[in-house]
């Protein structure tokens, strides 16, 4: 876990090895001004000597300007290096999630994915820092101090050496003990932020449903819940600090007892005590940093292991060796193709499944819900991987292709889409970057967004609010064909694309293709009869597998549920959702 | 949806706080309304162990000189004194060490029960705020008072807070050993603090505006995650991978520059003070020994060395508090997010009006407490004190409803509408025509401007708002579901239904089905609001739940769009008799609900304008004929 994250430390290792060394250059400085304070008062002060004062005065003034040269040059460079260090971080992540299939990201949650964007790598850039301007700080004091004792007195110091042993044990199962429970306390932290999030979005559930008290005392008991498990993990790193007071007094007073001893039977001197006393201070301080720092790695191992835990997820679906960039034509293929999402779930979802597509074919898929129509297109694209059989398009595996090659020749239009803050123009620029104005009017004419765009005030330059809330249901659905539709694919897929739009203005979308992209390949998933019988072959999907495929007279003739779900839809199925209360006028002829 | 979205609240980044005293005052509040106890015990251990150690420093002091010294040179040195000393520096000791136990221990209590006691009461008072504050707030926002904003507070309760205090009270004993030794040293200590704490403030106020652009820098960067994240999948669908990498390597280099400043300001008060904390030494050493030198001054060598000890001690704490200040004011910040959120409006409800189980005895309507098949509405007439019983039937009446989401815009005018028990009504009409608000004002998610809405009767108004909408099952337009089994999440319309009650449910949403495929059946624990389910999938379950719930009247709001007609069908078939006898408000897409009901209400821009049945719409050959005709041709 500290390998995967030390990798991206990067261009920062230097200010991350200067930092130390100008701590060190502070400690030293810090070391000597004892030093130099006790000359001030032993040979000054009692002495009388005020040329000495003065003397040691300026010497203490040279090294506080050395020290605070140190200090802010450490400052700076520990600010930077683990600033960078958290840039660095966030970049790795959000790099691999960009690699990340669809089956990857079905396994992170996003509130997941964001927290650890950002809350947990917060979290260990606050460490860094700490660990920077600490770690050799800490134990340098710790053993410049230690060695003066013994060079003091090497009996008296075998007693700090036993103190700080026994210190070190301490923590060390103080810190076992506590990651214990922080990464438990954590983990029910996030169910606990996630039941918010779930009140906060569904309140309308809540409140339709009067469950306000319910969902009250569910969320106090789960927070008291956390409240205990908190008071446990604390409790458990709490006993660090009385246990260090404990050896630090203890050591004093051992010393002190142990000391007065020594200096009558003449083995010490009273300067040479209180020296070794001074030093104790500095051994307390320099163990109370370590043992903060140890605090504050065990509360970020917990936000290290799960950023490690994204940036080591390997992504299920990646590049071939020898990718290749041309797919020959649009025609599909599928052959003896099973598919399952969970390799331990029973059954699988699309089960020995034979299809072949021609190219420019434009076939209809219907099907009951859970019937895996979505699956079945997926597979496509390579969205997911077939767990036996094969897919090909273009007379190749889908395996064998350019991931971005095959992606961009089929172009998906999801079910569940998504539009992204920015104009109309930028989100339709995500089909091709370099579209023309004159490009998305004309696929935004056969999406029949024209219509819309044209009467905002803004026209194409309309800013779309995050997950594109200002827009409706019908309106989003075009944007979002028009958009697959810039990247002139040779495969279209729509996934019940057209579910919100009003039935007129699909059976124009309909017509539009095809006359504008007759050799482009559609296939077309939807609810309605209508959408798609006038398509060239209909493929009913029941339960994971193909039920038939026909035409729609075929189909009527042979297919059960065809005939079942044609008949519960005669005499109007229609859609009185038209978006813009206009669907009378564009009638399909 | 209409959400008035001009009203949407601004990223809350970079906000100053405008009365930290208040906010201090309150959260102290806070902290002593729950542990008065616990903090009076953590200030007293404070002081004890501040007092400890202070005792510590002065048997240092007086070690050598007091009991070392007399004992070298003499036969038989009697160590009595001495061990005297240090077994009472040892009780000393001792006792601090307890304290500090037990202001650790008591602090833990303190801070996360605050915090628990704070967490329960924001949920509490979110879950009674009206719709409107969810329409006008952004979820993120209001999920980081949760997360972010608590964080803060804690690191200050636990933490900043404690150390304060301590430091504070070490200062006080220090300033009391100083004064004592000696005035004009003192003065010379103070006037050097001074200086100290002149530059921490010049430095805080350098490190305070990089931390509120790093703030503002950190939302940008979560903004664009979480918009990221969320269509990851698009994300790859358009292989749009490296132009995001792009945009997030420069939006995250922003984050870096401003992390970097921010720390780098603060990260140098500590090195600034140490050494301005050594020159104060040397400075007291220098003057302080001219001072013992000369014959005018009482100050002699033995208490310069004293002061000198604590000019040393003097700093620390210090330094301590400069260094608490950029949390302090963060937390505040976050405080004060916490307090605007308790300090919220909730929703009113002034009904008096309530529903009850009712039977029929010798004719007459009574109250019961049984579950009878039977409810009313309880009117307790506030004139006179009367009560009538109401027997609930469902029917409705709109007069004259004019609606706006703000003031300025009406969404819905003029509405006149007339439900009788039992019917079943259909909303039609394009997209923001308010359908969906319609039902919005029938269970009070918003109140109406002008006009009336009756309900059996009754002013919607007089009817206490759980008991209305208690009586109104709701499918909504986006079904959300719970982290929870599939068994709880059905369960969720009525809690004391058992599970075969929600089996049949789910029967009745032709739901079981699928509900049975799934890998632990009805114990399948959903999660993320049922992100493994289709869109289908999730919306059958929403049915469900409305069918356990078995309320007089029904709401279904485009309840059926997205399950495939054969299914609904199904579905429909379980609806229909769920329906039988309750008035029932269809906001539908499909002609196949729409066609049997009693009346379809066709709706333009807020108005009316065309109602009646399938049959006289058609006749009338007005929109609905229009609207009818242009699909059936297709």
């Amino acid at each position: 876990m500290i390998k995967t994250l030390a990798k991206y430390i990067g261009e920062f290792k230097i200010p991350s090895i200067l930092t130390p060394i100008c701590m060190i250059v502070e400690v030293i400085m810090e070391m000597i001004t004892p030093l130099l304070m006790a000359s001030i008062v032993d040979k000054g002060v009692e002495a009388g000597n005020i040329g000495h004062i003065y003397k040691m005065g300026l010497y203490m003034v040279i090294a506080a300007a050395i020290g605070l040269i140190g200090g802010l040059v450490g400052a700076n460079l520990a600010a930077k290096a683990s600033a960078g260090f958290a840039r660095n971080l966030r970049k790795a992540m959000f790099d691999n999630i960009q690699t990340f299939s669809f089956a990857n990201i079905d396994k992170f949650s996003t509130a997941g994915l964001v927290t650890r964007l950002t809350t947990d790598v917060t979290n260990i850039q606050n460490a860094y820092q700490m660990i920077l301007r600490m770690c050799m700080r800490a134990p340098s004091s710790l053993i410049i101090a230690l060695s003066m004792t013994f060079f003091i007195n090497a009996r008296i110091a075998s007693i700090y050496l036993i103190a700080v042993l026994f210190l070190a044990l301490v923590m060390a199962i103080i810190v076992m003990t506590a990651m214990k429970y922080f990464r438990q306390v954590f983990k029910k932290y996030d169910e606990l932020n996630e039941s918010v999030q779930e009140n906060v979005t569904g309140i309308r559930v809540v409140k339709a449903f009067v469950r306000e008290d319910y969902e009250e005392s569910r969320f106090a008991r789960a927070s008291e819940n956390i409240y205990k498990m908190f008071v446990k993990a604390e409790s458990a790193v709490v006993i660090n600090f009385p246990v260090m007071n404990f050896t630090v007094y203890a050591c004093i007073l051992v010393i002190s007892w142990i000391g007065a001893h020594m200096i009558v039977s003449n083995t010490l001197t009273t300067g040479e005590l209180m020296s070794l006393l001074t030093y104790c201070m500095n051994i307390l301080i320099s163990l109370a940093m370590l043992s903060m720092i140890f605090v504050m790695v065990t509360m970020s191992a917990a936000s290290a292991e799960r950023i490690a835990e994204v940036i080591n997820e390997e992504a299920t679906i990646s590049n071939p060796e020898n990718p290749v960039y041309e797919i020959e034509d649009g025609s599909i293929e599928f052959k003896d193709v099973y598919f399952r999402y969970n390799l331990t779930s029973k059954e699988p979802v699309l089960t020995d499944i034979d299809l072949k597509i021609e190219s420019g074919e434009t076939i209809g898929i219907l099907g009951g819900t859970g019937s895996a129509k979505t699956s079945l297109v997926n597979l496509i694209s390579r969205l997911y991987d077939v767990n036996g059989g094969e897919v090909l398009v273009g007379g190749k595996n889908v395996k064998e292709y350019d991931l971005e090659t095959l992606r961009n020749e089929v172009s998906v239009v999801l079910q569940k889409n998504v539009l992204f803050s920015g104009t109309i123009l930028d989100n339709l620029r995500w089909g091709d970057e370099n579209a023309t104005l004159e490009d998305c009017k004309r696929v935004c004419r056969m999406a029949s967004a024209d219509e819309f765009i044209d009467k905002m005030p803004d026209g194409y330059e309309t800013k779309i609010e995050q997950g594109g809330n200002n827009v409706s249901g019908g309106q989003k659905q075009r944007l979002c064909i028009a958009r697959a539709l810039l990247k002139k694919p040779k495969i279209l897929i729509l996934d019940d694309s057209t579910s919100a739009v009003d039935t007129a203005t699909d059976a124009k979308i309909r017509k539009a293709f095809a006359e504008e992209i007759p050799n482009t390949t559609k296939i077309i998933i939807a609810q309605r009869i209508s959408s798609v019988q006038n398509a060239d072959r209909i493929v009913v999907m029941d339960n994971g597998r193909i039920s038939g495929v026909g035409t729609h007279e075929e189909l009527l003739a042979t297919n059960e549920i065809y005939k079942d779900v044609y008949e519960s839809q005669t005499g109007g199925a229609g859609d009185f959702d038209s978006p813009d209360g206009d669907s009378s006028k564009g009638g399909e002829q | 949806m209409a959400r008035p979205s001009e009203t949407r609240i601004a990223r809350r980044v970079g906000k100053k706080v405008e009365n930290p005293g208040q906010i201090l005052k309150r959260v102290f509040a806070e902290l002593f309304a729950h542990y008065t106890l616990h903090v009076i015990l953590v200030f007293i251990c404070i002081i004890v162990s501040a007092f400890v150690t202070f005792r510590g420093t002065i048997f240092l002091q007086t070690l050598i000189d007091g009991y070392i010294t007399p004992l070298i040179g003499v036969e038989n040195p009697d160590f009595g004194p001495l061990l005297k000393a240090i077994t009472e520096i040892a009780c000393f000791y001792a006792i601090g060490v307890v304290a500090v136990f037990v202001q650790q221990k008591l602090m833990i209590y303190v801070g996360q029960g605050t915090l628990r006691n704070l967490r329960i009461r924001m949920f509490a008072k979110m879950e009674k705020l009206p719709i409107k504050y969810f329409d006008t707030h952004s979820h993120g926002d209001i999920m980081s008072i949760y997360t972010n904003d608590i964080d803060t507070l804690r690191q200050m309760i636990s933490q900043s807070m404690p150390q304060f205090v301590s430091s504070a009270i070490t200062i006080a004993f220090t300033v009391v050993g100083m004064v004592r030794l000696s005035i004009p040293l003192t003065v010379i200590t103070f006037a050097m603090i001074g200086l100290m704490m002149f530059i921490t403030a010049m430095v805080l106020k350098r490190s305070a505006t990089n931390f509120i652009r790093q703030q503002k820098a950190l939302g940008e960067v979560n903004g664009f995650i979480e918009e990221m994240m969320t269509g990851q999948k698009v994300v790859k669908v358009f292989c749009h991978e490296d132009k995001n990498i792009e945009k997030f390597d420069e939006i995250n280099s922003e984050l870096f520059e401003c992390a970097y400043n921010a720390n780098k300001y603060a990260n140098s008060m500590g090195p600034i003070n140490m050494q301005l904390g050594n020159m104060s030494y040397v400075l007291v050493a220098v003057i302080g020994g001219l001072l013992a030198l000369s014959t005018k001054s009482s100050l002699t060598v033995g208490a310069l060395a004293s002061f000198l000890t604590f000019n040393k001690s003097f700093n620390m704490p210090v330094m301590q508090i400069s260094n608490q200040f950029n949390s302090i004011v963060m937390a505040l910040a976050g405080a004060d997010r916490i307090f605007k959120l308790m300090d919220e409006e909730p929703e009113v409800d002034d009904g008096y009006v309530s529903l009850v189980n009712a039977e029929v005895v010798d004719g007459k309507l009574v109250e019961t407490d049984k579950r009878t098949e039977k409810w009313a509405w309880k009117h307790i007439h506030q004139a006179d004190g009367t009560v009538d019983l109401v027997p609930l039937e469902g029917d409705l009446i709109m007069d004259n409803v004019d609606f706006g989401y703000t003031d300025e815009k009406l969404v819905l005018q003029d509405i006149k509408l007339y439900a009788y028990a039992g019917q079943k009504i259909a909303f039609v009409g394009s997209t923001g025509a308010g359908k969906t608000t319609i039902t919005n004002l029938i269970n009070r998610f918003y109140d109406i401007q002008d006009g009336k809405i009756r309900y059996d009767g009754i002013n919607v108004n007089k009817i206490k708002k759980a008991d209305l909408r208690r009586s109104l099952g709701m499918v909504l337009q986006d079904t959300h579901l719970f982290t929870n089994t599939v068994m709880e999440n059905i369960r969720y319309g009525r809690l004391d239904a058992t599970d075969e009650e929600v089996i049949a449910a789910a029967k009745i949403a032709n739901a079981d089905k699928f509900i049975d495929r799934l890998p632990e059946g009805y114990n399948t624990v959903l999660k993320g609001d049922g992100s493994n389910l289709s869109q289908g999938q999730r919306q059958l379950l929403a049915i469900a739940r409305a069918a356990v719930a078995d309320p007089p009247a029904l709401i279904l709001d485009e309840a059926t769009s997205s399950i495939d007609t054969r299914t609904e069908k199904i579905v429909q078939r379980g609806m229909d008799n769920l329906m039988k006898g309750r008035t029932t408000f269809v906001i539908a897409h499909r002609l196949s609900t729409v066609k049997n009901s009693d009346c379809i209400v066709v709706l333009e821009q807020g108005r009316i304008i065309e109602k009646g049945t399938h049959d006289q719409l058609l006749e009338k050959k007005g929109k609905y004929y229009q609207l009818y005709t242009g699909i059936a041709t297709s």
